[in-house]
């Protein structure tokens, strides 16, 4: 059977694939860039639009780091006001566990969800750096270890929390003079070991039931995570062969857990670059590269590698010649380099030997390459191959411009593939939960939502 | 010159029987909808700006714990949501928020009355609220507080606790302020040629200690419009009264009458030389919570109460009578030195439509109010500058 893509778009923030350099890049923070760029999404009847969030600003070599993106607004309150000018796009905050309680998480996300009737999701990330830590009242208290058991118990806290408030406990009945309906809310008690809260939730239960559950982890913990509770993964492996070793991965885990392969999609991060022609395309792609990775970006970008500072060599000459310093971090508050930097350097020193590249041009070869470039017809067909060929379910689309960076493929590539029968022309539902094909979460369909049933207080009888 | 004049939104209004009332929408309390319609009749009405209550727990009739009753509204959406959602459906209206500042991140605070502002254009504010209460505290389970006694006011224990409090709130609402302030205006410079999108020179750590928290910085959030966004905060005594003149822009009072007015400000005043103010001074609204009508006000309050079981109280005096009348009170109140009003409509909508088509008139009649916005902020049409980046060192 033909397997139907979802489609979302990711606001072009705080990474380097924005382009802010372009003369058609506008502002990053003013709501209106926000709106067109939802209001787009929309017109593509996309599944859903995504905000990151980084909760401190990037330093490298201890000062803050200047040559991308810079700032953007909290996440839930830009997704609150575009709850009003969108009617169906999926609205998608980032929150981190580590630095929020889950009653607050919990009630802002059922907020959203009710006043955007039924479109919000969740993003669930963790961080356990001190360098974030330092914002906040608790510091950084958290272990690296123990990173995905807080984001697991933070997430079955928020839906005990959810949970707590039956789907019809509004009464709102004035003649019987009842607004709560007789046991509609119960009294949560969690008691594990990263929380041990109890009392009453105070925001009844969203038109989805929970919100929609995203997850991005990529280890063998992440995959795990996703796979017992997640609705989405936002994934890396936006490659074909690599992405269906890991659609095959996280699919076949979900059985453990009594899920169907169809109740967790896997979205891959990706970017586009499209022209007339084949050649055209390729000629715009490389020119947003040059764009993205400027002189000083190759240089930090290496820097970063190297842990040494190289602002003295040329972006345009050879590689340094000195060796990595190992010891040496020097970028903080994103993701570090995980695999060996120094098997790093020697690739890409053989790299750079057998192409002749220069500093800008190993960067540019090197980083986060673009994915989908050609002839809206090409990129079409190419989308709809690795949906049908299980390398995923459908793509998280990274713009390179704002406010502009989605209005192309929405005009060209999305009638194609609407076309082709493999994307919605029209949206079938009002909530997230409707364009994923995912079951609302209510009581009568859901798991048993806690080992233990909520006890029943006196407040509540 | 013109009387400000707020409302602050609560549920079904601020009687606990209102969403009984004819007219009252309680199946719509949770939809954007609901929040959108009234805010924008507020704007119709030309207000200074609406407030949105909020807490960390379920609404109570009781100091410390939750209550059985079923036949009041429970239930509330989040207040910095609900403001931002109304903010793209109005263009000149003041959002101004509730959030705590005993349990909640300041640094989650700051960026998001600084999105706000963002979105509304320069239309955010926010009001810090404290809580004292050990079933909110129980929701995050990170700290046990006693439970509040306000038998006793002059007991030390009690003064000490809401003395603590009221320190770590003020401590919450100076981080807010410097991280508004931690990136200059023009810290974003898109210089190509040095591949630089902000001066980091104008981007600052905040490096705030204090007896309850730390908080480094900068902002995630670049400088809101307003620079800083107008700050209020509701005070009956002493010690809030003191929070309200060292943290606040903006204080709401409770009076009882016009002599009581005149001794309230006089009150917050002392309070402002005693924490040594600087900058304009408090900008003082008296609460009122209002029931309006042409004849007979008073009688649907009283229907009211009948439902609830009990004569509703308030902390604020309650008015019921007719629009001219209200008028009448406002601009006579005015003279105890006030400079606007908030109030608190008894009913949803009914007597906030007769605030904004029966009070406004009435006031407008006495050339008390504005025929129309002006073109300023939310700081502007209260008359307060734009400050100056405490961060920014003159060039």
């Amino acid at each position: 059977m033909t397997k139907q893509i979802h489609l979302a778009a990711h606001f072009p923030g705080v990474n380097s694939t924005t382009v802010w350099s372009d003369p058609a890049s506008g502002s990053q923070i003013d709501f209106e860039s926000f709106r067109h760029l939802a209001r787009t999404a929309e017109r593509g009847r996309f599944d859903f639009f995504f905000l990151a969030e980084g909760l401190r600003l990037r330093e490298a070599k201890g000062r803050i780091h200047d040559l991308d993106v810079v700032g953007r607004p909290e996440s839930l309150t830009v997704l609150a006001a575009l709850a009003a000018v969108t009617t169906h796009l999926g609205l998608a905050a980032t929150v981190n566990s580590t630095f929020n309680e889950p009653y607050e998480v919990a009630r802002r996300l059922a907020s959203l969800d009710h006043l955007s009737g039924g479109r919000a999701a969740w993003n669930v990330v963790t961080s356990f750096d001190a360098f974030t830590g330092e914002n906040f009242r608790r510091g950084g208290f958290l272990d690296e270890s123990d990173r995905y058991s807080r984001a697991k118990e933070f997430l079955e806290t928020a839906r005990e929390l959810w949970d707590s408030w039956a789907p019809d406990a509004v009464a709102a009945d004035p003649e019987a003079g009842r607004f709560l309906r007789p046991g509609g809310v119960t009294a949560f008690r969690h008691q594990g070991r990263h929380f041990d809260i109890s009392g009453l939730f105070n925001v009844p239960r969203g038109p989805q039931g929970h919100p929609v559950i995203i997850q991005a982890g990529d280890s063998d913990e992440g995959r795990e995570f996703a796979a017992s509770s997640a609705d989405v993964i936002f994934s890396r492996h936006s490659r074909l062969e690599e992405g269906r070793a890991f659609y095959r991965d996280v699919k076949r885990r979900l059985a453990a857990y009594g899920r169907r392969p169809e109740d967790l999609k896997i979205l891959p991060a990706v970017t586009y670059v499209l022209g007339d022609t084949e050649a055209e395309a390729a000629e715009r792609a490389a020119e947003i590269r040059r764009a993205q990775v400027g002189p000083q970006q190759a240089i930090y970008f290496l820097e970063a590698v190297w842990g040494r500072d190289l602002s003295a060599y040329d972006p345009d000459g050879p590689l340094p010649d000195v060796e990595p310093d190992l010891d040496e971090g020097v970028s903080r508050g994103h993701a570090a380099f995980r695999r060996d930097r120094g098997e790093l350097v020697a690739k890409w020193r053989a790299l750079a030997e057998e192409k002749n590249l220069s500093i800008r041009e190993l960067a540019i070869e090197v980083s986060a390459p673009q994915t989908f470039i050609g002839t809206p017809r090409t990129v079409a067909d190419e989308i709809d191959h690795f949906v049908q060929t299980d390398a995923a379910d459908g793509f998280i689309f990274v713009p390179h411009l704002t406010p502009g960076g989605l209005d192309e493929l929405v005009d060209k590539v999305v009638p194609l593939l609407q076309e082709k029968g493999v994307f919605r022309a029209e949206y079938t539902g009002p909530t997230l939960r409707d364009h994923l094909g995912l079951a609302h979460r209510d009581p009568a369909l859901s798991e048993p939502a806690a080992p233990v049933p909520a006890p029943r207080t006196k407040e509540n009888r | 010159m013109t009387l400000h004049l707020a409302v602050a939104l609560d549920g079904a209004g601020w009687h606990p029987a209102a969403w009984r009332a004819e007219g009252a929408r309680p199946d719509r309390l949770f939809t954007l909808a609901y929040w959108a319609d009234l805010v924008a009749e507020a704007e119709r009405g030309l207000l200074d700006f609406v407030t949105f209550e909020d807490a960390l727990g379920l609404q109570s009739t009781r100091l410390n714990e939750p209550d059985e009753r079923l036949d009041q509204v429970r239930g509330r959406l989040d207040a910095v949501l609900i403001a931002s959602g109304v903010a793209p459906l109005t263009s000149r209206i003041g959002l101004v928020p509730t959030t705590g500042t005993t349990h909640t991140e300041p640094f989650h605070v700051a960026i998001g009355i600084a999105s706000l502002d963002h979105i509304s254009g320069g239309r955010a504010g926010w009001r810090p609220q404290v809580s004292g209460r050990p079933d909110h505290a129980a929701h995050f389970g990170r700290r046990v507080l006693p439970p509040l006694d306000f038998s006793d006011r002059a007991d030390p224990a009690f003064t000490r606790h809401v003395a603590g409090l009221l320190g770590e709130a003020a401590d919450a609402v100076e981080v807010v302020r410097r991280l508004w302030d931690s990136w200059e205006d023009d810290a974003e410079i898109r210089d190509v040629a040095t591949g630089r999108f902000v001066d980091r020179e104008k981007l600052h750590y905040i490096d705030f200690q204090g007896d309850w928290f730390s908080v480094k910085g900068p902002s995630i959030t670049p400088r809101p419009p307003q620079g800083q966004p107008l700050v209020t905060s509701l005070a009956h005594d002493r010690q809030p009264y003191e929070f309200a003149a060292r943290a606040s822009d903006v204080v709401y009072v409770t009076p009882r009458d016009r002599e009581d007015a005149s001794a309230v400000v006089e009150q917050v005043r002392e309070a402002e030389a005693a924490t040594g103010r600087a900058g304009p001074p408090l900008k003082v609204f008296a609460d009122l919570v209002v029931f309006l009508e042409t004849g007979g006000a008073a009688d649907r309050k009283a229907r009211l109460d009948d439902l609830d079981g009990g004569e509703f109280v308030s902390d604020a005096h309650v008015f019921t009578g007719t629009p001219e009348a209200l008028a009448g009170l406002l601009l006579s109140w005015r003279e105890a030195g006030l400079d606007g009003f908030r109030l608190r409509p008894g009913e949803l909508p009914r007597d906030l439509v007769a605030i904004t088509r029966g009070l406004v008139p009435e006031l407008r009649a006495a050339g008390a109010f504005r025929t129309a916005y002006d073109t300023g902020d939310l700081r502007g049409r209260l008359g307060l500058p734009r400050p100056a980046n405490r961060y920014a060192t003159a060039s």
